[in-house]
């Protein structure tokens, strides 16, 4: 057996891509292959089938359209499936102990975030995206779904870019997302007005009513305001993630 | 190459590292302690993946910590590290290379699969590996950029005694050729075979280091505890007294004796001669405290 003598460091110079498509390639199959994830698909095909039933039985669109597309699609459908993936991209990757690969390498902290933050977007718009708009479709007009996929595009950014800051800060990143959701989401920001000014359904909501022009989805902060704060959230989490990244600490050996 | 000089690390207020510092060039280093004794810790620090408490570690002169750059010189085997399943270990080490932004990470790929003997399995999918062939395609990938500096973390384990002895080559070689490899391990056999200098841990603390044959005798040379059975264990026990490597005696009906001795060598010559010049049978012969703890913990108090 030979062993080379070694060759003065023949890495080429890292260049200023954000992303990596190796990273995105490993990502995007881990989290494919992962069971959790197959559990999701259901979900887009429930907010299909009940606004298809809901119009097959005649109902006005303005009797049901709002606790179907906003009650189920905007506050569950495409939370939880952002929850999955983008606690998926990263936190399951910290569980499994296969993150240290990817960590062991010289790339930049900023372009591990940003791709895995990148394909947890892709694949919650690619997954509930279709479902908000064959359901926006079903129950109103092509203008109504456009709203509805520009939305929840727009959700899926924010709450993409929480979830994998999330993954960073807590071992428990999908039971702390759950409780964000039904507690902060689902309730209080309902309860308190005050309060709807930091509510990423709302953010979603408002940017899907500007486009869609419609009453059957309302929202109750102003369009700039969602933007800015869908700016703010999405930087602000992804800076602290990437911050996060760098200290990343393994599991000791007494934990 | 790395430099480890006062570090600490604790977790809460249980001490896993106390006040450590090594300075470590080429060749082959083995980390020899028992388990818990914070031999991880000390490797996770080196590779940059766990902040010290206190004091500072350092990687071909920068610090580890929050410093990816210095992955272009390091590779690590970390025992706590999971491969992706669903890669073929081909992929495994490309993806490896690629992330390394090698000019040419097919050839590399290729080159370090060569190496650990895994060209034969590569296409085949981690998840289908043995314990052994995964561990082995983690070292593929760890060393796909030929790092000046690799670190390992219980390498051998899992592996068959074949695979054990083409590991300890390869790591041989590879400290032959100028580059800086530690391996850790509880098992002084592995580290005797592979290493010419130790750094010995126990709990938490570099009780030893240096050459490993001055780090042997210092261990053969500490006083032994035998258990020792015999057809007549009274006479035998009188006899023994009157050696000089022998420093005591405790005689028990049903246990036999207990012979402390001060020297492992002259003991172990002088007993076969009593036995025989007192026409004493010896049934058994057993070292009580041959355990790598007994050992360690010898080494610390002196």
């Amino acid at each position: 057996m030979t062993v080379e003598t070694p060759t003065p460091a023949p890495a080429k110079p890292s260049k200023g891509f954000l992303i990596n498509s190796t990273i995105a390639r490993i990502t995007s199959r881990s989290l494919i292959g992962r069971r959790r994830f197959l559990l999701l698909l259901p979900l887009p095909l429930l907010l299909i089938g009940l606004a298809a039933l809901a119009d097959g039985l005649g109902a006005r669109p303005d009797e049901w359209a709002t606790p179907v597309l906003v009650g189920l699609g905007f506050a569950v459908v495409l939370p939880v499936i952002a929850l999955i993936v983008g606690t998926g991209v990263l936190g399951a990757e910290i569980d499994d102990n296969t993150l240290v690969y990817v960590l062991a390498t010289p790339q930049p902290r900023q372009r591990i975030v940003l791709t895995k933050l990148l394909v947890a977007i892709a694949v919650t718009v690619l997954t509930a995206g279709p479902g908000l708009f064959l359901a926006g479709l079903i129950t109103g007009s092509v203008r109504l779904a456009a709203g509805l996929a520009v939305g929840g595009a727009v959700g899926a950014v924010v709450y993409s870019a929480l979830f994998v800051v999330l993954s960073l800060l807590t071992r428990r990143p999908v039971l702390i997302g759950l409780a964000y959701l039904l507690i902060w989401e689902g309730t209080l920001t309902n309860l308190l007005s005050g309060t709807r000014v930091l509510s990423i359904q709302q953010y979603a909501l408002s940017v899907g009513d500007a486009v869609a022009h419609s009453s059957l989805v309302t929202a109750t902060v102003s369009t700039p305001v969602a933007l800015i704060m869908s700016a703010v959230v999405t930087v602000g989490a992804t800076w602290l993630a990437i911050d996060r990244l760098r200290s990343f600490s393994v599991a000791g050996e007494t934990s | 190459m790395v430099e480890l000089s006062g570090v600490s690390r604790w977790y809460g207020n249980v001490v896993a590292v106390n006040d450590v510092s090594m300075a470590l060039g080429p060749g082959v280093t083995g980390l020899l302690g028992p388990n818990g004794a914070g031999k991880t810790t000390v490797l996770h620090m080196m590779a940059g993946l766990l902040a010290p408490s206190r004091g500072m570690v350092t990687v071909t002169g920068q610090p580890a910590w929050r410093n990816p750059r210095i992955y272009a010189d390091l590779g690590l085997v970390s025992e706590r590290e999971a491969a992706h399943g669903f890669l073929s270990g081909e992929e495994y080490v490309l993806s490896a290379a690629r992330l390394h932004r090698l000019p040419d990470p097919k050839a590399a790929a290729r080159r370090a699969l060569s190496l650990v003997e895994m060209t034969s399995a590569a296409d085949r999918r981690i998840e289908t590996y043995s314990k052994g062939m995964r561990q082995r395609v983690r070292v593929a990938a760890a060393l796909v950029h030929e790092p000046q500096i690799l670190l390992l973390d219980e390498p051998f384990n899992g592996m068959d005694p074949r695979q054990r002895l083409h590991m300890m080559d390869l790591l041989h070689h590879m400290g032959a050729a100028g580059r800086m490899v530690l391996f850790s391990s509880h098992i002084l056999e592995e580290v005797s075979q592979v290493s010419g200098t130790v750094q010995v841990m126990v709990a938490g603390r570099l009780a030893a280091s240096g050459e490993f044959r001055t780090i042997r005798r210092l261990m053969t040379n500490r006083p032994h505890v035998f258990a020792v059975r015999s057809s007549d264990d009274r006479a035998l026990a009188v006899a023994l007294m009157h050696e000089a490597s022998v420093t005591g005696i405790d005689l028990d009906q049903s246990a036999g004796l207990t012979v402390r001795a001060g020297d492992y060598g002259t003991f172990a010559r002088r007993l076969p001669k009593v036995a025989a010049e007192t026409g004493i049978r010896v049934r058994q012969l057993q070292p009580t405290d041959e355990s790598l703890e007994s050992v360690f913990s010898y080494l610390v108090a002196s």
